[in-house]
């Protein structure tokens, strides 16, 4: 029997019109307590008002700087962090009406970036491999999870009996990936899982991941700062900016014309791998904003180089372009009625 | 001019339980106001490298052969106070976690001025001037307010502003910078990149690079010198690294950049990993992951050969022509 027959994913409900995934409006704000007594003084706005949704075998990249929620995002759609607002939709079943977390977690799975600090120490692992199965009640987990090590490219009867310290950081990642199978999930989380390994073993794990989604007919959400790769990997590019989504669209969309500007600062961020025409000015000046205050308006407008009144003030809506409605932008450039001077023109050069 | 580098056969192992062969033969060379990127995936000897150019290894558990000059100067037999001038003072060091880095306990300014008094021998007014100036330079904006900040009071790229501040603020002939963008957002990191490259030219020092990111190295660097398993196996101007990459591995490595690779498309893997470099390599420490490797590759070490001015690798498949794949 191949590892294809024992992979049993939950039913399809829907069908594939049907999107695997649907958050909307999520929000998660986290509070800042201090002084003596302990009280909030603070919340940092980690995930505002996201809304998006993950076709059946598709994948979604989602990019951004540091602390703009795209992990908080994560953590959300499988309820290791619990929302404040929103609705997660799994194929047609609402998260918490319908569907249970533990029902959830069968059906989305996670890999993180630390593939150290995500395996207990002291279980083998093979044990780890199996300890998911075994929770979710699935039918003889020791052999499913010697089956998936073997899938991902770890051979069971030299590694199965041995522990986390005495992998290589990339057959770790592999230990984590054979862990997210084994609960034959339908949607893989992957929060920046190859960020932390060398480029030689990246490209061996991304095409693993291929493989994988091929096979087992995987949706992925993909995380990664990495533009390269999540232009690799991914059918459509998600963009956030300090908790909220400003962009998103298929990725042949997006590498051709960034409609926010920030997305088109992050694109003209990356080194130019060309000698003879090296980056001469750097994109944007300063860090991201603080989270805790993030700016009124458009969270943007203090490092835009477009921001008029409008910006402050405003919210921009997500809206589909004109020439291509899968590519939405919020960004009041692009839409006609914001009142911003040069509204309806896009972004200029 | 004397050569700002002189590394001729530096070999550096670590005892301990067991030992690693960490530098294995690495001879390295550079001009005054030059800057060299060390590209090379963990494990391969970059930050070891560095960490003896400081003299940063722990005395017991390392043995270091070989010799290294800077600027003339065998600093293997420094000691003491001449030490102490030679760190920091010709040679400085920015690393990759400013927040490690720095002292928590004592403003930004006070650390660099400190460093200033020590080395320059100025009076605390004087030196607290020059911190001010080198927070100008680079380009920390209200740099009067922040010289009396402490440093988990600023952001991460700030941070590293103030750690290069702080290593410039002496005016070395040398700058080693360990991965020093690497915690950084591409946003920030690219500020950061572009402050360096204007820095360098600025105050002519040469600048050791030290980065796994090919594309960091080609905007920060005129030459790039890759390392695998503690050892250069290429060498050339950034120019003919990217352009024309005769060693396997440095071309594997330009590949799985994924920089013009199309969506979907199988990636040529460089397969396995590193080599753990518990015994000294015999062959070529590249030889079993290599896709052209030959019967000659695993019998001997591969010949360092040198196809052009400055220019050098080690790789028999090298001194063929590259038709013959």
């Amino acid at each position: 029997m191949s590892v294809t027959d024992t992979y049993q994913p939950t039913p399809d409900t829907g069908g594939p019109a049907q999107p695997l995934i649907r958050v909307t409006g999520l929000q998660k704000y986290f509070p800042v307590r201090g002084g003596i007594l302990g009280r909030t003084q603070a919340k940092v706005q980690a995930v505002d008002g996201v809304s998006f949704e993950v076709k059946k075998g598709e994948t979604l990249g989602i990019v951004g700087e540091s602390g703009c929620g795209k992990s908080t995002t994560a953590k959300l759609l499988i309820g290791l962090v619990e929302k404040d607002k929103g609705e997660i939709v799994f194929d047609g079943h609402a998260l918490g009406e319908r569907l249970s977390l533990k029902e959830l977690r069968r059906g989305v799975q996670m890999v993180f970036q630390d593939s150290y600090a995500t395996l207990n120490p002291r279980l083998t692992i093979l044990d780890s491999v199996a300890f998911g199965a075994k929770v979710q009640g699935l039918d003889n987990p020791e052999e499913l999870a010697r089956k998936m090590m073997d899938r991902v490219g770890l051979d069971p009867d030299r590694f199965a009996h041995r522990y986390p310290h005495e992998l290589s950081g990339g057959q770790r990642q592999r230990v984590n990936i054979a862990r997210a199978l084994a609960m034959s999930p339908r949607l893989v989380v992957l929060d920046e899982a190859v960020s932390a390994l060398d480029k030689s073993v990246e490209a061996q794990v991304l095409n693993l991941l291929n493989d994988l989604r091929a096979e087992f007919g995987l949706t992925y959400v993909f995380i990664s700062h990495d533009l390269n790769v999540v232009r690799y990997i991914s059918d459509r590019i998600l963009v956030m900016y300090l908790g909220e989504v400003v962009e998103v669209a298929p990725v042949d969309s997006i590498w051709q014309e960034q409609a926010h500007p920030y997305t088109r600062s992050l694109f003209s961020a990356m080194p130019s791998m060309d000698p003879d025409n090296r980056t001469k000015e750097p994109p944007l000046a300063g860090d991201p904003p603080n989270p805790i205050n993030p700016p009124s308006g458009c969270r943007f407008h203090t490092r835009c180089r477009f921001a008029s009144a409008v910006c402050k003030e405003a919210v921009p809506k997500l809206a589909g372009l004109a020439r291509n409605g899968d590519h939405m932008v919020a960004c009041h450039l692009h839409d006609a009625q914001s009142g911003h001077p040069k509204a309806g023109q896009g972004v200029p050069e | 001019m004397t050569k700002l580098l002189e590394m001729k056969n530096l070999n550096v192992r670590f005892k301990g339980k067991r030992t690693v062969h960490a530098i294995n033969d690495v001879s390295l060379s550079m001009d005054q106001g030059e800057t060299l990127a060390l590209l090379g995936e963990s494990g391969s000897g970059k930050s070891v490298t560095l960490k003896t150019l400081l003299g940063l290894l722990p005395p017991k558990r390392s043995q270091i052969d070989g010799s290294i000059h800077v600027n003339g100067v065998d600093i293997m037999s420094l000691r003491g106070r001449a030490l102490q001038r030679y760190r920091g003072g010709e040679v400085s060091m920015v690393f990759q976690e400013p927040a490690l880095a720095l002292d928590p306990v004592y403003t930004i300014g006070h650390q660099i001025a400190e460093s200033v008094m020590r080395h320059k021998g100025v009076d605390k007014a004087n030196a607290m001037s020059t911190a001010l100036d080198m927070l100008d330079r680079v380009r920390i904006p209200s740099a009067n307010r922040r010289l009396h900040n402490y440093p988990h009071e600023l952001s991460g790229g700030m941070r590293q502003r103030v750690m290069i501040a702080l290593a410039l603020a002496c005016r070395p002939r040398l700058l080693l910078a360990d991965e020093p963008t690497t915690a950084l957002d591409a946003t920030v990191q690219i500020q950061i990149l572009l402050l360096l490259r204007e820095l360098q030219k600025e105050f002519g020092m040469g600048v050791i690079f030290v980065t796994h990111d090919i594309g960091v190295a080609v905007e920060i660097s005129e030459r790039v010198a890759v390392m695998y398993a503690g050892q250069i196996i290429e060498e050339g101007t950034t120019h003919e690294i990217i352009r024309d990459a005769r060693h396997p591995y440095t071309q594997g490595l330009l590949a799985a950049n994924l920089h013009d690779v199309a969506r979907g498309e199988r990636l040529s893997a460089i397969p396995g990993a590193p080599p753990a470099l518990e015994a000294r390599p015999d062959s070529c420490p590249f030889a079993p992951r290599c896709p052209v490797a030959m019967p000659e590759c695993r019998a001997d070490l591969p010949p360092m050969l040198a196809p052009g001015d400055r220019r050098r690798v080690a790789c028999l498949r090298a001194a063929q022509p590259i038709a013959a794949e």
